[in-house]
């Protein structure tokens, strides 16, 4: 019971990590990015070969994958996404289903269709005892690591001089330019922000989600379900979404694995019909 | 009997003049219908090309009419698809035209009962509806596969010839006639109702709701008719599908066909009913020629197109047909012109 408690924690850490980029770039420029999941791809690809190919130690990997799937996501923003911004939501979503459709059969083209596994240290692997919980050491690790990052996050967004920034583009982005903010600029940093923690994500969570091809499009539901169902207002919501979401996969396929991920669905719709701006989100938000 | 008003008098001659048959609207009816003698050796992709039509005509309706986004057509299509595949199989209705009928009553059934839930909330918010429906439905489908076949899909249809004469052959044959002969009756209704009064109000409400419903019209019924009637559009087109077929698998719920969907109606043009027709004929060429090519890509060039045709503009790519539509209207606007000339 616990167990899964801790499980389902771990997991939705990961969603949270691997989602809350676009939630910024949801909440912020009212864009719709349906390929966030190929930047998390990215990350985890480049953990994969980093890894099993060239020998680099895992947790020396993770930066790496960070660095290389927010250079990819500033790349694309400055040449391909900004051109994007101001059109239409059905513009914004063929735009980024095409990337997605793109960097799928790109990516099976390099690295072949097939799964892939990171090989994580020995001593990262097996499960240990701590008051009666069995608690995976990996899952440990995502915990700690995401829950630092999500701690660090919080304080970047409440404390420094670029989260008051970015807060203000959100709330108002033409006063913001008013004052002299450069939105364009902090649009960007954020995109390749997001698009690294979205790939550091991907990184952490090949081992426990699977990292195949197919891999965005497996979970851009899950990112879109954790975004909309949070909220794009905070960072709080996504957050507490993504646990439950995390959660309640794990509770699900455990206790009734016959229904599959028809829960979660269902949760879901039900969830956007009852309250189309999100559970946790604040009235006047867009 | 008093005549009626000046006003309204004006409107209806504006209505039927919007609703005359172009000379090109024929050229292209009479094209696909000669295509059933003069090319037999491409019936089968001709087929697909029509039910693929049929289910862009259906997405047309509430994209390009209502304005609606939805990344889930496909729940209503394959929903269609298995309820006839079904009734085939276990010979509940055994006759191909009444079976479509039924499957077309159950899409729309379907759509009623989910159009409730795309009214409200912002185009993510539909989007994510409509996609999770398609997901609930292909889950659902996975599931019960005592009755759907599950992965495997459903084995063992064996079609009746349509109208018990007509027999489904190998090459496509029947195949074609029937499915575009159920496209251009649908075809005829769909033009029927966006040409009239009701198709106007849709417009208006895809391009303000608020006004809309100052000047009168009742915004969500509008909404919830055209999504119940494009449903059942999608589940006829489905239902084509598995009865030229005779096959269904869960691969009618997936999420790259609700995707391509989109693509095809975008090439052709939204927003009039020839642009899911033509978007179909030149996306199954293109799809047929290009997986030759290389099968395993084949997704990438759809991504490719999608992101190119974002990036140009959707506006620019369909521009190749403004001249057709500008000469379209101009020859209505004559003629409606010589006429109220005449009666004043």
């Amino acid at each position: 019971m616990l167990t899964i408690l801790f499980d389902g924690i771990a997991y939705g850490m990961l969603l949270f990590v691997l989602a809350c980029g676009l939630a910024v770039t949801l909440g912020l420029m009212n864009f719709i990015n349906l390929a966030h999941g190929s930047f998390a791809m990215a990350g985890g690809y480049v953990t994969v070969v980093l890894v099993n190919r060239l020998g680099v130690p895992f947790l020396l990997s993770l930066p790496i994958a960070f660095l290389a799937s927010a250079g990819i996501g500033f790349i694309f923003e400055r040449t391909l996404y900004v051109h994007v911004y101001r059109k239409s939501h059905l513009d914004q979503v063929l735009f980024t289903i095409g990337l997605v459709f793109m960097s799928v059969a790109a990516v099976d083209y390099v690295m072949g269709s097939g799964q892939v596994f990171v090989q994580v240290p020995s001593a990262w692997q097996g499960k240990f005892d701590a008051f009666g919980v069995g608690i995976g050491r990996y899952r440990l690790l995502i915990i700690v690591i995401c829950g630092l990052l999500t701690v660090a996050l919080q304080f970047i967004l409440a404390y420094t001089r670029f989260g008051s920034r970015l807060r203000a583009a959100v709330d108002d982005g033409r006063v913001a330019r008013g004052l002299g903010i450069n939105v364009n600029w902090i649009f960007a940093l954020t995109f390749a922000f997001g698009s690294g923690l979205a790939g550091l994500g991907g990184a952490l969570g090949a081992e426990i989600l699977g990292l195949d091809p197919s891999f965005p499009l497996k979970f851009m539901i899950y990112f879109l379900i954790v975004v909309t169902v949070g909220g794009t207002s905070s960072i709080t919501g996504p957050f507490l979404a993504s646990l439950l979401l995390g959660i309640g996969d794990v509770a699900g396929k455990y206790y009734v694995p016959t229904l599959g991920s028809f829960v979660i669905y269902t949760i879901m719709i039900v969830v956007l019909v009852w309250r189309p701006q999100g559970l946790f989100s604040r009235a006047t938000s867009r | 009997m008093t005549p009626p008003p000046i006003a309204v008098r004006t409107a209806t001659e504006w209505l039927s003049a919007r609703a005359r048959w172009h000379p090109l609207e024929i050229v292209f009816w009479f094209a696909a219908f000669a295509a059933i003698y003069l090319f037999p050796a491409r019936h089968l992709i001709l087929t697909e090309i029509a039910w693929l039509g049929l289910f862009a005509l259906s997405l047309d309706l509430i994209l390009g009419y209502a304005g609606i986004i939805s990344l889930g057509h496909a729940a209503f299509f394959g929903f269609g698809a298995y309820t006839a595949a079904l009734l085939a199989k276990h010979e509940i209705i055994e006759e191909p035209v009444l079976a479509l009928l039924i499957s077309g009553c159950a899409a729309m059934a379907l759509g009623f009962v989910t159009s409730f839930l795309v009214l409200r909330g912002s185009d993510l918010t539909r989007l994510m509806v409509t996609l999770g429906v398609a997901l609930v439905l292909r889950e659902l489908a996975n599931r019960y596969g005592w009755l759907t076949g599950g992965a495997d899909g459903l084995q063992g249809v064996s079609i009746k010839p349509v109208l018990g004469v007509f027999r489904f052959d190998m090459f496509g044959h029947t195949g074609y006639t029937y499915s575009l002969t159920v496209l251009f009756i649908l075809f005829l209704v769909a033009r029927r109702l966006v040409n009239s009064p009701f198709g106007l109000s849709l417009l208006s409400v895809k391009s303000n709701p608020l006004r809309s419903s100052a000047i009168g019209i009742s915004v969500d019924a509008r909404l919830v008719a055209i999504y119940t009637v494009a449903a059942g559009y999608a589940g006829i087109a489905g239902a084509l599908l598995a009865q030229t077929t005779a096959f269904a698998s869960l691969e009618v719920f997936s999420f790259d066909r609700s995707a391509d969907l989109l693509l095809v109606l975008i090439i052709g043009g939204a927003g009039y009913l020839y642009g899911g027709l033509i978007g179909a004929i030149i996306f199954k060429f293109m799809q047929d020629y290009l997986s030759a090519l290389t099968p395993q890509y084949w997704p990438f060039w759809i991504g490719l197109a999608l992101v190119v045709i974002v990036l140009v503009g959707r506006d620019r790519i369909t521009s190749w047909t403004t001249p057709i539509r500008l000469m379209a209207a101009r020859l209505n606007w004559r003629a409606l012109a010589r006429r109220s000339a005449e009666r004043l």
